[in-house]
Formats: structure tokens, C-alpha cells, sequence
């Protein structure tokens, strides 16, 4: 009998401390499909955060790395200088990248390390129940923002993708969610496309993923990804952001 | 000047400012890796490593921050490598976090802090104010790194050349003590090859599991008897570090009735006081712990069977003197003498420390034979005016 479906090599099979409904194990899944199918498995290097994701070393089937928080690409610089033929890639959520690790994100791209980033945005404080993030979505209630994100007090959202994508060293970054099959299809090949720039030493890539939290946000997990296609798809817009020469993807 | 150097017999003697020397000493030692950000009055470092890592096949990175540096000095050892960063107080203290994952995942490094006057922004004089934060863990949690005050360029080099493999050994991160006036004096040094002890093969390092388990590095443990046995398992490496890492040096401490303490720059500044005091006939003597953590507290007690006081001089408001009150455990008195903010206590300071110290101690003494002693010092410290 074949076997059509099965576990990917690069994930262990420890069970998930996710919530039910959160996205950040689809986000795994895909991730774990793409080392496998560029067979880098055993030379691949991940650094996980501060936040949800920080057990992420227990799920992936490689070596693995807890950074503090938000200093995951400052990790994974040092990993990626010392062994530049290894696989390097970091694991971040919002509050990590786009608030406490700011400096560390905008330099490793600057400097084009060549790594490949994936963040983690869910528009909120997950780990820590449910704070406001950079990424927030104005007028969004969070516990700390109880009567919705006020821009006349508490700024505007960050948009990573378009931020980074001004800077020289970055060479390709792209936004993407998992609230549908054709999206989720869309985020691995942004993922592979994300790995092979950096098996390529073209510099430094980023995938975002619009994230689910359905625990902190108060929906289910159905509504969660309603919320994600009406709401932060319109704030954050899908696409490819900076793509390589040559490399752009038919999508 | 690097590119010369790395032809010359590892005997030859060169005259080299003590940061350069570190530098210098740090490749010699093994690494491969620095990650630094610039601060006065340690800048040699970086410039030197810059120009001198990239000839022998290394990596020089500037870092965004001194946070930055740290965690990539944390991600280079859990591949493997022998890293090193180095900084000035302010600097230092910003990569206190990092230490603590660095201390809690056991990966080992080397940090040179050429300490600068504080708190704050403070000065760029030297300084010896970081004492506490370097000794007694800096960071969060209950760690501590392995900690030297060298006092001389050689002494300097030689302890940072041998710093990778005592971090290797021990798989803790190792800080080289110094201050600006150490980082900036040009001495004549020697490079001598190190030898190596017999190290383990890195298993744990994070290099991708080719062929083996995945290696996991990380300091979270969420089960407190899980997370109590790591900090046992921590303090029992510390103790044997305690048993096997002391070092100290003394001067003309044999016959000494008035042990004077310091470590680092002050030690040179305080050997020359021993010499002067020597020449008004004070039995003093110099006590030099090199290595401040851990600390010669047990050598340093049995000092306290000998002399009838300690003077501990330290280039701050008094920091290391209560480590040397804890190893006398009240069997003598402790007194203090320091400056702080970038001034240097001068000899002639010292000895008119002393000499107080001699002054009020005696009488207490019913001891007729140092009491001669001390009234001969005395005689002379009068003579000059007295202390301020
Ligand atoms: C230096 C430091 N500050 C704060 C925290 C507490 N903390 C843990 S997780 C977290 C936020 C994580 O949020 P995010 O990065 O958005 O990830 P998520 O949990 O949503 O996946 C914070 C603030 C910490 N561990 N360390
Ligand atoms: S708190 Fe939110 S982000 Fe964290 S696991 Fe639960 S649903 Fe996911």
C-alpha cells in the first residue's frame, strides 16, 4: 500500500502545546516539508524564541537553538558565521522581531546574513496572554488596549515586509497566511523560495505568515481565519515583497 | 603591524599596547570568531581583530549593539566555536542577559570588559567599579562566570591565550578583568604557546544532526525540581572550579605585619606603596588575587594568621574589600582605601593610608615589638602631612 500522507522527517513527534485552532502548527508542518524536500534536515540549525514558539525545539527533528527574546537573528548570525554551508533559520513572533528584537532584525538584513527568517504575526502578545504587540491592528482590543489600539496614543502598526524590503540586504521577502489550502500552498512555496535564496547565498530572506490566534484574539478558530483574510490582509497585504533576480515566483 | 606579527617566533618579545596584546593572545588561544560594537577604552580590540582574524581564516563582525554581540558571540558557541567579545562597562552591562543564557546553556566564551569609571554613562579614566557585576554573576539567576585581573601586558596575555581552553574545559564563559590604563600601556609581551589541556569533542554543539539525535541548546525548564537540578549541577561545576582555579600572587608578604590588597592596576600602584613603606621600615606586603572569581578566600585567611591588618586599595568605593572581609571573617581588621571615577590612588596615597591604619591599630596592639615598628612609620607619615 502507498503511503500518501505522513509525518515530515524534520518534525518530531512530540504533540504540540498549541491551542486548538492556532496556525502556528500549520507554520511547522510547512517548514518541516520544505527541509525535507531540500534535504538539508541534517544540516539545518533553527533558533526559536521568546513566545509561543519557544518550545518549537522539542517539534523540529534538527538541531536546535532558544535565543533570548527577540535576539534570534543575532543567534543565528553567529551560527550562519561559523558554519556558512549549515541551514540557519530563526522563528519569531511579533512581540520578539517587530518590538524587543528590532535592532537585530533590521541590521541582519541590512547586513544580508544570509539566514532565513520566519515570522510568527498573530497581532499580539500570545505567550504572555494576549498584550498588544507592534502589530496590532488599530482600533483591536487586547489586554492591554482595552478599548481597542488608540493611534493617537499607542502609534500605528509595524509593517515588517515593506520595511525591510527598503533595505539593500535583503534579498527576498514575502507575506503569507494559512487560512486556506490555496494559501497555505502559496506559503510553502514562499517558504522553498525563502531556503533556496539562502542555499543560493543570495542574503538574507523572510517569510511572514499572518497568524491565528484564536485564544487571545476571543474567536473561534473559524472566525479566526475570517479575521485574518477581512482584517489583517488588508493592513498587511499578501505578496512578495522582494524577490531575487530571476527567482520570482508564478504566483 | 598584525600582518608582521604573525611571522614572528611565538618567543619573540614585542612592545604592545595590553588591548592589542589580548587581541593578539585571544587568536594565539584559538579564536576564530569576535563580535564586538565600539566603546573607549577598548577600541584596539576590535580594530586589531579586524584587520588580524580575516589572515588566519576568522570572522570579525560588528555588531549592531553590544545585546547583539552577545547573542552572536552565544550563537557561535553553540556551533562550536572559540568566540570572544570585548567591551568597557556601560557595554558590559548591556550584555548581562546574554551571559546569563550563555552561563545557564554551559557554552563556553571569552568577554574582556577594560573597565571605564560609572555608574551611567561615567568616564572612560580607568576604573575598577565593575567588580560586583563581574564576580558575583552580573546577569539574572544564580551563575557565575570565571573571572581574572591580570596586572601587567604579559599577564594579560598570557590569561587570555589560555582562556579558551579553561572556558573549553570547564564550558563557562570566562572574563578577562581589566581597566583603561591596562588596555591602553604599551609593555613589552611574549606570546608563549599555550598548553592545551585534554578536551572532549563539542558533542552538544548545535552543527546539524548529521547522523545523530538533534542537539538541543537552551536554558528554559519549567519544572522547578528540573530547574533546581540545573542550578545544583551548576554549583557543583563552581566548586570545582573553586578547587582547581585560584590564583593569586603576593610581594614580600613573608614577613609582612600589614597586608595590603589589590588587584589588577592597583596591585602595580600598591607594590610600589610595599616598596616605599619598606624603606621607613613598615613590614608591609602585597596580597594580588588574579583570579576574582573564585576568589582566594582560603590563602587569603591563612595571610590573616600572619598580619595584624589588611588594606584592601581598589579603584572604586570599595567592592572586592568585602570579599576580603568574608575570607578574614573578622580575625583582623579590613580597612579600605580607594578612588573612583578614573582616579588612580597614587603609591605615596597608599602609604599614607597605611600609615593612618598603623597609627590607629597600634595603640590597641599591646604588642611592644611592632609597636616600635608602626611609631617609625608613623614618624615619617607625620612628617609629610598627614593624610586627607
Ligand atoms: C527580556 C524579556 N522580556 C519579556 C519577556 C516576557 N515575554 C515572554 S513571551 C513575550 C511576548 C511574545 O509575544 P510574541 O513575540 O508576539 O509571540 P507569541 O507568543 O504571540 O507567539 C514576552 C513579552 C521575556 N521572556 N524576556
Ligand atoms: S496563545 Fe495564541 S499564538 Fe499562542 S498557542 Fe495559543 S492560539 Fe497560538
Amino acid at each position: 500500500m502507498q503511503k500518501v500522507f505522513g509525518r515530515p522527517e524534520a518534525l518530531t513527534e512530540a504533540p504540540t502545546h498549541y491551542c486548538p485552532g492556532c496556525t502556528h502548527g500549520i507554520v511547522h508542518r510547512i517548514l518541516a516539508e520544505v527541509i525535507d524536500e531540500l534535504g538539508v534536515r541534517e544540516r539545518t540549525v533553527g533558533v526559536v524564541p521568546v513566545g509561543c514558539a519557544v518550545f518549537a525545539y522539542y517539534y523540529f527533528n534538527c538541531d536546535m537553538i532558544e535565543a533570548s527574546h527577540g535576539r534570534a537573528p543575532a543567534v543565528a548570525t553567529g551560527v550562519k558565521r561559523v558554519l556558512p554551508g549549515n541551514v540557519v533559520f530563526s522563528y519569531q513572533g511579533d512581540g520578539d522581531l517587530a518590538s524587543i528584537g528590532t535592532a537585530e532584525i533590521v541590521h541582519a538584513a541590512a547586513r544580508g546574513e544570509n539566514i532565513t527568517v520566519i515570522f510568527i504575526n498573530n497581532a499580539i502578545y500570545g505567550m504572555t496572554g494576549g498584550q498588544m504587540a507592534p502589530t496590532t491592528l488599530p482600533g483591536q482590543k487586547t489586554t492591554t488596549s482595552p478599548s481597542g489600539r488608540d493611534t493617537a496614543r499607542a502609534g500605528y502598526p509595524i509593517r515588517v515586509c515593506e520595511m525591510l524590503s527598503t533595505l539593500d540586504g535583503a534579498s527576498y521577502i514575502a507575506r503569507v497566511s494559512c487560512t486556506s489550502p490555496a494559501n497555505v500552498a502559496r506559503a510553502k512555496r514562499a517558504v522553498k523560495r525563502a531556503f533556496e535564496v539562502q542555499l543560493s547565498g543570495s542574503g538574507f530572506s523572510l517569510v511572514e505568515f499572518l497568524s491565528s490566534c484564536p485564544t487571545n484574539w476571543g474567536m473561534t478558530p473559524i472566525d479566526a481565519l475570517r479575521w485574518i483574510d477581512e482584517k489583517m490582509s488588508a493592513y498587511y497585504p499578501l505578496g512578495e515583497y522582494k524577490v531575487p533576480e530571476g527567482a520570482r515566483q508564478g504566483a | 603591524m598584525a600582518g608582521g606579527l604573525a611571522n614572528k617566533a611565538s618567543t619573540d618579545k614585542v612592545l604592545m599596547k595590553g588591548n592589542e596584546a589580548i587581541a593578539e593572545a585571544a587568536i594565539r588561544g584559538g579564536c576564530r570568531f569576535f563580535f564586538g560594537y565600539p566603546i573607549t577604552p577598548q577600541n584596539e580590540i576590535p580594530e586589531y581583530m579586524s584587520r588580524r582574524l580575516p589572515e588566519v581564516g576568522g570572522v570579525y563582525l560588528q555588531a549592531e549593539s553590544e545585546v547583539a554581540a552577545i547573542n552572536m558571540v552565544y550563537g557561535a558557541a553553540a556551533a562550536g566555536a572559540r568566540v570572544m567579545t570585548s567591551s568597557s562597562s556601560p557595554g558590559i552591562s548591556l550584555k548581562q542577559e546574554g551571559l546569563s543564557y550563555i552561563a545557564a546553556c554551559e557554552l563556553p566564551c571569552v568577554v574582556v570588559n577594560m573597565m571605564r569609571g560609572g555608574p551611567g554613562l561615567g568616564g572612560i579614566q580607568p576604573s575598577q567599579s565593575d567588580y560586583f557585576q563581574a564576580t558575583k554573576g552580573g546577569g539574572h539567576g544564580d551563575y557565575h562566570l570565571i573571572v581574572f585581573g591580570p596586572a601587567s601586558v604579559q599577564e594579560a596575555a598570557d590569561i587570555t591565550c589560555e582562556a579558551f581552553s579553561i572556558a573549553d574545559y570547564y564550558r563557562n564563559p570566562v572574563m578577562i578583568l581589566g581597566d583603561g590604563a591596562l588596555g591602553q600601556m604599551m609593555e613589552p609581551v611574549e606570546f608563549r604557546p599555550v598548553e592545551e589541556p585534554e578536551l572532549p569533542p563539542k558533542t552538544w554543539a548545535t552543527t546539524g544532526a548529521r547522523g545523530r539525535r538533534p542537539n538541543i541548546i537552551t536554558s528554559l525548564e519549567l519544572e522547578p525540581a528540573l530547574l533546581e537540578e540545573l542550578n545544583r549541577r551548576l554549583a557543583a561545576k563552581y566548586e570545582k572550579i573553586k578547587r582547581e582555579l585560584v590564583r593569586f600572587d603576593t610581594y614580600k608578604l613573608e614577613d609582612a605585619h600589614w597586608a595590603i590588597v589589590a588587584y589588577g592596576m592597583m596591585a602595580r600602584v600598591a607594590r610600589a606603596a610595599v616598596d616605599k613603606a619598606r624603606a621607613r621600615g613598615i613590614r608591609a606586603g602585597l596580597f594580588r588575587p588574579i583570579s576574582l572569581f573564585p576568589f582566594p578566600y582560603d590563602s587569603l585567611a591563612r595571610v590573616a594568621e600572619q598580619v595584624r591588618a589588611f588594606l584592601t586599595v581598589e579603584m572604586s568605593m570599595g567592592q572586592m574589600v568585602e570579599d576580603v572581609k568574608l575570607a578574614v571573617l573578622g580575625k583582623r581588621p579590613v580597612h579600605f582605601y580607594g578612588r573612583t571615577g578614573g582616579v588612580v590612588p597614587t603609591a605615596q596615597e597608599i602609604l599614607q593610608a597605611l600609615e593612618r591604619i598603623i597609627q590607629n591599630e597600634a595603640p590597641q596592639n599591646a604588642n611592644g615589638a611592632w609597636q616600635k615598628e608602626g611609631d617609625a612609620g608613623a614618624e615619617g607619615f607625620w612628617a609629610t602631612g598627614g593624610f586627607n
